[in-house]
């Protein structure tokens, strides 16, 4: 039904390996080509392990489905090479507006701070995010895609698992080192390792429709004639088109917008999809005259709950096949991709035989730890726009109500708080500070991004990092004031290479040394995903030893 | 500062008169949406986490405590 958008057909061919019946071997085996399983192969291969990523399709993700992308995936799709195109086309956004029936009640401003490379949020249809990173793996040598290859079965030996894998031309058989499974919230794979996948389900049903309006036509319709020509999120409790319920309302390229449509609980998903009960919910809205194509519907409800274990064995889950959350904050494909950045590195040293396996353990501290973060955020947000009982709804209307006069009521209004990182602050691989730090980049936090002079050029903290490793990537000192004696300090395989704020780097604007609290001497240790791991006040190469051990979880 | 169980009101039977009569003319919906916005204001004006927390704790046990007896 999509009229903005032609899917690509990616080719099947079968593997030499099935072809002659042999039994191949892969160090890496990646389940399921959506966002988080490609973002996670071209990580991996960018830091030099080969990728076999199988997928049992060969299209992008029908329909739009996640279209909101915060700050910190869009950096790790820099970091990647692949954000200037997304951030290109996506449509950027800070401002959210909650109505109350027709009453503007509140209004947020995600108010990024300013001189970071990347925005606070952009929109984009998934099967665009999907595409350029398809189209990056398939250039990427290292990784070879086997579409229309479904994972059929799976089991688990002592240092490797055995998959056997459906094709057009039958099954066969392969074996795997490790295996990372991102086949979404219905993962197979799951199950095949008997892993529990628990939390919270809501009754709910949800409308998604997507709908193709020329430029300038919102600014008609009644409803919407107050939304400005800037884009932003629009959410409405109870309006006079829907009511009851609650709508929300976003701008994605090609002039397409999402209407998430609250259906409540007893609405019938087949009837619901049908474009005659579709067209005049739309209609309601905007009003019967003005024009308008409609490009995706899909009615959903959704669960909050993840994985009991985030590793099993040689099996490791990120993305949906790991955690689900609602839609609201848009915590899913975000998060995702933040489990790719924080797994790819660590795999590279397991199987470089650098560290033991005990770093992966490491995965499943961090990115549980970031999964319940926002399974509290996603469930909190639903229980406000779909309260379980009568008084929860009252209380819920109560503080609406309020709002509309009352400054106090207004943080109370929760539509979905957005994705933003979570901060590993409990993880083993931090080194505690030994002396007063100011600021947010405690250890565990991921590396805000600041404007630096590099070689007479403009660039960013994040743009020096990456280009200081390539893209296998690596540790860094950032060293602030007089140039240490050492260029870099290396223990048991690895070694962090200095860069000097003031000699390597110019910080004009002061703003590096503001973010990271750095006085002359401060060194602060970075991760290979760009996460602050420890941070001192004068460079001492034992203590950065015992830091880079503990990172790679040596103790 | 915990919460308070000691008797804190001024005129305990005049604020009493002005709670109930505040529910005058409302229909039994409205009463209950003025007793809700109640809770808001005076939690928001309390503030304190851990007072409030003591004072939910309160409300439910004392709640159950009657529901069982």
């Amino acid at each position: 039904m999509s009229k903005s958008y032609t899917y690509p057909e990616f080719p099947y061919r079968q593997s030499a390996a099935q072809r002659e019946g042999r039994l191949q071997r892969h160090p890496l085996v990646v389940i399921g080509a959506g966002p988080i399983g490609l973002t996670i192969a071209l990580d991996c291969a960018q830091r030099g392990l080969p990728v076999l990523l199988l997928d049992d399709n060969n299209t992008v993700s029908f329909g739009s489905r996640a279209v909101c992308y915060a700050k910190r995936p869009l950096e790790i799709w820099d970091r990647l090479g692949v954000a200037a195109p997304l951030v290109d086309k996506g449509v950027r956004w800070q401002v959210g507006k909650v109505f109350l029936e027709d009453e503007l009640i509140y209004r947020f401003d995600l108010l990024p701070e300013a001189r970071h490379k990347m925005p606070a949020m952009i929109n984009l249809q998934q099967y665009y995010v999907e595409q350029t990173l398809v189209d990056a793996c398939a250039a990427h040598p290292k990784i070879d895609i086997g579409w229309k290859h479904k994972l059929v079965a799976l089991q688990q030996h002592e240092d490797h698992a055995r998959l056997t894998v459906e094709t057009p031309d039958g099954r066969f058989e392969l074996l795997a080192d490790w295996v990372i499974a991102c086949d979404g919230a219905n993962s197979d794979t799951r199950n095949m390792v008997g892993a529990s996948f628990t939390g919270q389900f809501f009754e709910d049903r949800f409308l998604i429709a997507d709908v193709v309006l020329k430029p300038g036509v919102l600014q008609q319709a009644k409803s919407t004639s107050k939304l400005g020509h800037e884009p932003e999120r629009w959410f409405w409790f109870d309006p006079p088109f829907h009511r009851g319920q609650s709508v929300l309302l976003h701008k994605q390229c090609d002039d397409v917008w999402r209407i998430d449509f609250q259906l409540g609980r007893d609405a019938d998903p087949e009837l619901e999809k049908r474009p005659e009960r579709v067209i005049p919910r739309i209609q309601q809205m905007l009003g019967p005259e003005l024009p308008f194509e409609l490009e995706w519907v899909s009615v959903y409800q959704f669960a909050c709950r993840r994985i009991d274990k985030l590793r099993y064995g040689r099996v490791i889950f990120a993305g949906d096949a790991a955690h689900q959350v609602s839609p609201f904050g848009a915590r899913g494909a975000n998060t995702g991709v933040q489990d790719a950045d924080n797994l790819a590195w660590k795999l590279k040293l397991v199987i470089d035989g650098v560290a033991s396996e005990a770093l992966l353990d490491s995965y499943d501290d961090e990115r549980a730890f970031a999964a319940d973060d926002n399974l509290l955020n996603s469930t909190r947000a639903t229980d406000f726009i779909s309260p379980k009982s009568r008084v929860s709804l009252r209380l819920r209307n109560a503080v609406l109500q309020l709002a509309s006069q009352e400054p106090f009521a207004r943080p109370l209004i929760n539509s979905g708080r957005l994705s933003t990182p979570t901060p590993y602050l409990r993880s083993p691989l931090n080194t505690a500070d030994d002396a007063p730090f100011a600021g947010p980049m405690k250890p565990g936090s991921n590396c805000v991004d600041a404007p630096l002079r590099h070689q007479g050029r403009d660039t960013w903290l994040l743009d020096v990092l990456n280009a200081l490793h390539g893209p296998a990537g690596g540790f860094t000192l950032l060293a602030f004031g007089a140039r240490p004696a050492l260029e870099s300090v290396a223990v048991a395989g690895i070694s962090a290479r200095v860069l000097n704020v003031g000699g390597d780097v110019d910080d004009a604007e002061g703003l590096l040394a503001q973010r990271y609290d750095g006085q002359p001497g401060t060194v602060i240790l970075i991760r290979p995903d760009q996460h602050v791991a420890a941070r001192w006040r004068s460079f001492e190469v034992g203590k950065i030893r015992a830091a880079l051990r503990r990172c790679i979880a040596m103790h | 500062m915990p919460l308070n169980h000691q008797p804190n009101i001024v005129d305990a039977d005049g604020f009493y008169q002005e709670l109930v009569e505040s529910q005058r003319e409302l229909s039994d919906e409205q009463a209950e949406m003025l007793t809700t916005k109640l809770v808001l204001i005076l939690a928001n004006h309390v503030g304190d986490r851990e007072v409030l927390r003591e004072a939910i704790a309160l409300a439910r046990d004392n709640t159950l405590a009657y529901a069982t007896s």
